[in-house]
Order: structure tokens, then C-alpha cells, then sequence
């Protein structure tokens, strides 16, 4: 094995044979914050299921009781916690990843591991509550007596998947960022809540005019959360063109991201 | 075929850029007070960049199964070379060939978490060392047996004492298997026993198992005993590079002139020569004779000396602002005495830093900028003499039972 060791330029060269390298490292560290995450708190795994139910139950009082918010036909708690499900994977990840560079300060600046390791172990870490939070939508499924199509579980790993880039593009800015300016991490929970409403989550994408519906794409979020809607749920149709805008926004913030991330990667250790 | 090879390597710092963080929201802010100046980078918090190379032209070759010391004084470099060679920063310039593969400790426990237990944080603090996972479950009883924490190794470890967590940590570096072993000062931690096993488990790495390593420390002790040759690094570039004896000679024996600070402007007073006698050391008599350049009269003048063991450890300080005896510099040389009474050191060396202010204020610091030797003599009756580990200094005693 032969290592060279040279000032660091180029922004498009990533090394995949070295980042499987570490896999061991990146289990460790999704092992690590699970076993963290669930030690700290008594109720453990269930509060990955007390977040969303909660939250479903204020939202189906609120915006399907009294707003009367339309759900395309479907009881409003499985319409709104499917779309919480999806909701709060992105932005629990997000807002992790945002700060994986600074909270792993003392790792960056004392070993050497590709850095792009901590966030992809932040959104698995995410995933696991996912999945948990997930066993809910199963049982409300059954409840409400909704039986998902074959083209529902061949969609739903892809949603997920890209659930999982949307947040990392996004979230290797917002982390790069802060390790630069710290506020980024005090500001981020905010404007999470303000997208959280022009997401289609408490409402569906039929409410908004066909014409405008491509805006809402910008958000990635909303063509990943209709579609999801609507192959686990079975009404309305599958957006396209609201989803194509959503895939390009994804990837956009993708590239943008990863750029930054590779950007200001060189001098983490001189500046954290 | 050299194992690593280090050719013109140098690293620049920006001094803007080691600024603690900044806030997004005053960049901002300025962004849309004055948003010209902003896009042209002219910005107030901007501090007006200055480049400080941490480290400038660096070359050398190790060869396989080499122990290779790093000495120098703080600030020498010592640290930027071991973060380059180690990947956590990248050079500006220059190249590193690294014929193996890498293991750095710059720290142990590195990614220790206080609420996992000590057997959870070995398998984690392996991983973050570059231990494959089969390999940490091959070597767990190993680790756990070498740490002599066994017994407590299922609690978390935010419960042990801070004894206890630097002997887990160790263990488990002192069985990481890398072609070529990075450590950094991580001996200076711990009790002197556990000290003195690691050192011995690094022997063992060098000298069995053919492991090239890497070691820096002040412990000139331990530098002596583990490496063939030394590297010395000062201002961020390589002073000397041989054998360890001589390098390390020349270190502590640099004299304080060849290491005196740069002259700085307004700078009034300079250490121009420094001697150290033993008159007496049974007695614990000493008398320090020091040369003081000075560029004018002062009414006031305050000298402290500090005084450091092998290991780096404070033994005590001199200082005249202490005594409240009265000491004035004219312009030229001045001749200064200190005798010393009841300071019984151990034979041995010691380095010595000096402080030097005129009218109130710090005019010359030089960190353990030249040393002494203790010479040997007897102490107790039975002509023993205490090991380095019990301190260094001796006091008469008398025992009897009551």
C-alpha cells in the first residue's frame, strides 16, 4: 500500500476504494449514536414513535378537524403521517448533519478518516428512526384496511433513497457552512419549520394550481412525498413533472453541495 | 527503499484563516450595508491577512522498521508536520510518500464516548484508529488484560477515573498494527508505572515486530531510548537531523544565544550568556551567573528562572520579584548572581527557561532555552539514590519508632 500525500486541489476527485476502506468506522459511528441516542433517553426507541404520532395527533385535530384541510379522499391521520414520515426523516437528517462536522471536532482534528463519512452516518442514523417511526404507517395501514400495491414497495426504497440525497446535498452546505459560521446551527431549526409548510405534508399538491404545482418542486421533499402518498396510499396520480423538478433540484443540491463540502474540506482541521 | 519519504514539504497558514469562526449573520450584515466592498473582499472582518509558515522546505527518509524522534521547541513545527504526515491537513507544498500503512495517535481515546462502556469504546476507538473490526474481536481479551481495567470494563466509562481512561485508551493503541506508527506526546499522560509499560510495549513494537515509528516528545529520556535518529525542528525547519545522541545534545545544550528569540523593535533587553554551578548540591548550593544585554539604563530590572525535569515537568522558579532584591541594567553587558540555597536536585539534567523584563514588562522569554547537569554525589548515608520516577528533589530524613 502506497499513500502520496500532496496539496489537495482538486475538487471533483473522490476516492470510493478509500471511503469503503472505512466501512467499518462509518458501522461504528451509526452504532455509536444509536447506542448514544437510546441510552440517554428512558423511553428509548419509543420516542422515535412519540414524535410523529404526537405531532399526527395535533395536526389531525388542528388542520384536519378544524381547517378542514382536503386529503384527497383518505382519513386525515394516515394522510398527514405519511407525509410526516417522510417529513421528519429529511429534516431530523438535515439538522443532524448540519452540525456533524462540528460535534465530531475532537475526531477531525486528530485522525484521519475520509470526512464524508460523518454525514452519510448521521442520515443512516436518521434511517434507523425511519424505520422504526415507519412500523406506525404499517399499523394505521392495517387499521384503515389499506393494502399497498406492488408498485408501492418497488417505489418506496427509491423515495427513500432519495429522502437520504436530498438531505445530504443540503446538509454537506449547511455542515461546511458551519464550520465556518457558527449560527448556522441556531438558524436551521427555524427555517426547517417555515419549508415544513410549503411541503406538501398537512396538505396535498391537488390544493395548489397545476400551473404553479413545478414551484413546489424546488423542494425536493414535494415530489418525494406526493409520490410516496400516493403509491402507499393509492389516490390521486403520480406528479411527473413535479417529480422531474424535484430530481433535478435534488441533484442541483447535490453538486452544490458536495463542491462546497470538498471546497472548504482541506482546512476543517485548521479551522474547527 | 525509504518507507516514508518527505520531500520539500512546507505548509502556509493565512493568519486570517485561524480566526476563531466567524458569524454568518455580520457577513452578512456587512454584505447588505456596503455590498461593493463586500463582493471586492474588503471587509472589516477580514484581518489583514498575513502568511506564517508553520513549516518551510522539510526533507527526509525513513527507512523500514526506523524509530525516528521529532524534537523541537513549541512553535517548531512539530505539531503541522505530524497532521500532515498523518492526512488530517494537507501540505501547501511539497510531497509525502507513505510506503504502508498509516497509524497516527496524536491522542489517545480519540472519540472516546463517557456513556459507552470501556469494552463499547474499544471496539469504537479501534475503528476510529483504522482497526478492522475482525481484528479488534481478535485482540479484546488482549486490550482489556494489557489495560487492567478489567474488572470495570462493562461500566461506562464517564465513570472512571482518569487513570483508568488513559490505561483503557493506550491499550488499545498499543495494539494497533500499522506499517508505520505516528505518536505524538501521548506518554506524558498517566502514572509513572503505566508509563513505564508503554514505553516498554513500544520497544517492543520497534524492535520485534520491525514497525517504523514516529516519535515526538520533550521526554528526551524516552526520545534517547526508543529512537535511532532524530529529527530537529526549529522555526519550522530542519536544524539537524543524526543520530539521537548528538541532536539530542545539541538541543538541550543549545546555548541560550544561538536560540535567543529574534530581535523584535523596542526589544531593550537580550540573555547574552547563562551559566548554571553546583557549588554545593549535597548542601543544595547552587550559584546561577547570567549576562544581560541592554540597550539603556533601567531603573528596574526582574529575572525569573524556571527550572524543568527530563521529562518537562516544572521542578520550581526563581524570580527576583520574590526576593524583592533590587536589580538595575545600565546600557551594555550586565553581570547578574543568583545564589541558591536549599535546592537539593537529584543529579541529572535540567532544562531551564528564562524570563527577563525591564520597567514592569516581559522583555525576553526563552522556553527551555539551554540546561545543567547535576553531577553525581551522595546523599543518604546508605548511598542510595532515588529513580527519576520519585521526583527530583531529596530531603534529609530520619526515621524512628515512637
Amino acid at each position: 500500500m502506497e499513500t502520496v500525500i500532496r496539496p489537495k486541489n482538486n475538487l471533483w476527485d473522490f476516492d470510493w476504494k478509500e471511503v469503503w476502506s472505512f466501512r467499518d468506522l462509518f458501522y461504528f459511528l451509526v452504532w455509536r449514536d444509536l447506542k448514544v441516542k437510546y441510552k440517554q433517553t428512558v423511553v428509548g426507541a419509543a420516542w422515535a414513535i412519540f414524535q410523529p404520532l404526537t405531532t399526527m395527533v395535533v395536526f389531525t385535530v388542528i388542520f384536519g378537524g378544524f381547517a378542514k384541510i382536503p386529503s384527497d379522499g383518505v382519513p386525515y391521520p394516515i394522510f398527514v403521517y405519511s407525509g410526516l414520515l417522510f417529513w421528519q426523516f429529511f429534516s431530523a437528517s438535515l439538522n443532524n448533519i448540519s452540525s456533524a462536522f462540528v460535534g465530531n471536532e475532537g475526531l477531525i482534528t486528530k485522525i484521519y478518516f475520509p470526512r464524508i463519512i460523518l454525514p452519510v452516518a448521521t442520515v443512516f442514523t436518521c434511517f434507523v428512526d425511519f424505520v422504526v417511526a415507519a412500523v406506525v404507517l404499517v399499523g394505521m395501514m392495517i387499521y384503515y384496511g389499506f393494502r399497498p400495491s406492488l408498485s408501492a414497495l418497488l417505489l418506496l426504497p427509491l423515495l427513500v433513497v432519495m429522502t437520504m440525497v436530498s438531505s445530504l446535498g443540503a446538509g454537506l452546505l449547511l455542515a461546511s457552512l458551519n464550520v465556518k459560521y457558527r449560527d448556522v446551527r441556531h438558524v436551521l431549526p427555524f427555517f426547517l419549520q417555515l419549508l415544513m409548510f410549503a411541503t406538501p405534508v398537512i396538505y396535498s399538491t391537488s390544493i395548489v394550481s397545476a400551473k404553479f404545482r413545478w414551484i413546489l418542486g424546488l423542494n425536493p421533499m414535494a415530489g418525494i412525498i406526493n409520490t410516496a402518498r400516493v403509491s402507499i396510499l393509492g389516490t390521486g396520480n403520480i406528479d411527473w413533472g413535479l417529480n422531474l423538478v424535484s430530481v433535478i433540484a435534488m441533484s442541483v443540491y447535490l453538486v452544490v453541495g458536495y463542491l462546497y463540502f470538498k471546497k472548504v474540506e482541506r482546512y476543517f482541521a485548521d479551522v474547527i | 527503499m525509504a518507507i516514508i519519504e518527505v520531500n520539500d514539504l512546507g505548509k502556509k497558514y493565512v493568519i486570517g484563516e485561524r480566526l476563531p469562526y466567524l458569524v454568518l449573520r455580520d457577513t452578512l450584515g456587512e454584505a447588505i450595508k456596503s455590498p461593493i466592498r463586500w463582493l471586492r473582499g474588503q471587509t472589516a472582518t477580514k484581518i489583514a491577512n498575513k502568511d506564517f509558515w508553520a513549516l518551510k522546505d522539510v526533507s527526509f527518509s525513513v527507512e523500514q522498521g526506523e524509530t525516528l524522534g521529532i524534537i523541537g521547541r513549541n512553535g517548531s513545527g512539530k505539531s503541522t508536520l505530524l497532521k500532515i504526515l498523518s492526512r488530517i491537513t494537507p501540505p501547501t507544498v511539497g510531497s509525502v510518500r507513505l510506503r504502508g500503512a498509516v497509524g497516527s495517535l496524536l491522542e489517545v481515546g480519540t472519540g472516546f464516548h463517557p456513556e459507552l462502556t470501556g469494552r463499547e469504546n474499544i471496539f469504537l476507538n479501534g475503528a476510529i484508529l483504522g482497526m478492522r473490526r475482525a481484528q479488534i474481536l481478535k485482540k479484546i481479551d488482549e486490550i482489556i488484560e494489557f489495560s487492567g481495567v478489567a474488572k470495570f470494563i462493562d461500566t461506562p466509562v464517564k465513570r472512571y477515573s482518569s487513570g483508568m481512561y488513559v490505561r483503557l485508551a493506550f491499550s488499545v493503541a498499543a495494539h494497533l498494527e500499522p506499517d508505520i506508527l505516528i505518536v505524538d506526546e501521548v506518554l506524558a499522560v498517566g502514572d509513572a508505572e503505566f508509563q513505564k509499560k508503554c514505553l516498554g510495549k513500544m520497544e517492543d513494537v520497534t524492535r520485534q515486530d520491525g514497525r517504523t515509528v514516529l516519535f515526538v516528545s520533550h521526554n528526551m529520556e524516552a526520545i534517547g531510548r526508543l529512537c535511532g535518529r532524530v529529527v530537529r525542528l526549529d522555526g519550522g525547519t530542519v536544524r539537524e537531523i543524526g543520530p539521537a545522541d548528538g541532536v539530542i545534545r545539541n538541543y538541550l545544550s543549545a546555548s541560550a544565544e544561538a536560540t535567543a528569540l529574534p530581535e523584535r523593535p523596542g526589544k531593550e533587553l537580550r540573555l547574552a550568556q547563562f551559566s548554571w554551578e553546583p557549588l554545593e548540591p549535597a548542601r543544595g548550593s547552587h550559584r546561577v551567573v547570567l549576562s544581560v544585554a541592554s540597550k539603556s539604563d533601567l531603573p528596574e530590572l526582574q529575572i525569573g528562572i524556571g527550572i524543568d525535569d527530563g521529562l518537562g515537568r516544572r521542578i520550581t522558579t526563581l524570580y527576583s520579584k520574590w526576593t524583592k532584591d533590587r536589580l538595575t541594567a545600565r546600557a551594555g553587558d550586565n553581570r547578574i548572581t543568583c545564589d541558591v540555597h536549599n535546592l537539593v536536585l537529584k543529579p541529572g539534567r535540567y532544562s531551564v527557561s528564562i524570563l527577563i523584563s525591564g520597567n514592569g514588562a516581559p522583555d525576553e522569554y526563552l522556553d527551555r532555552a539551554t540546561s545543567f547537569t547535576i553531577p553525581h554525589f551522595g546523599f543518604y548515608a546508605s548511598g542510595e539514590m532515588p529513580e527519576d520516577v520519585h521526583g527530583n528533589i531529596l530531603a534529609s530524613q530520619a526515621w524512628r519508632n515512637e
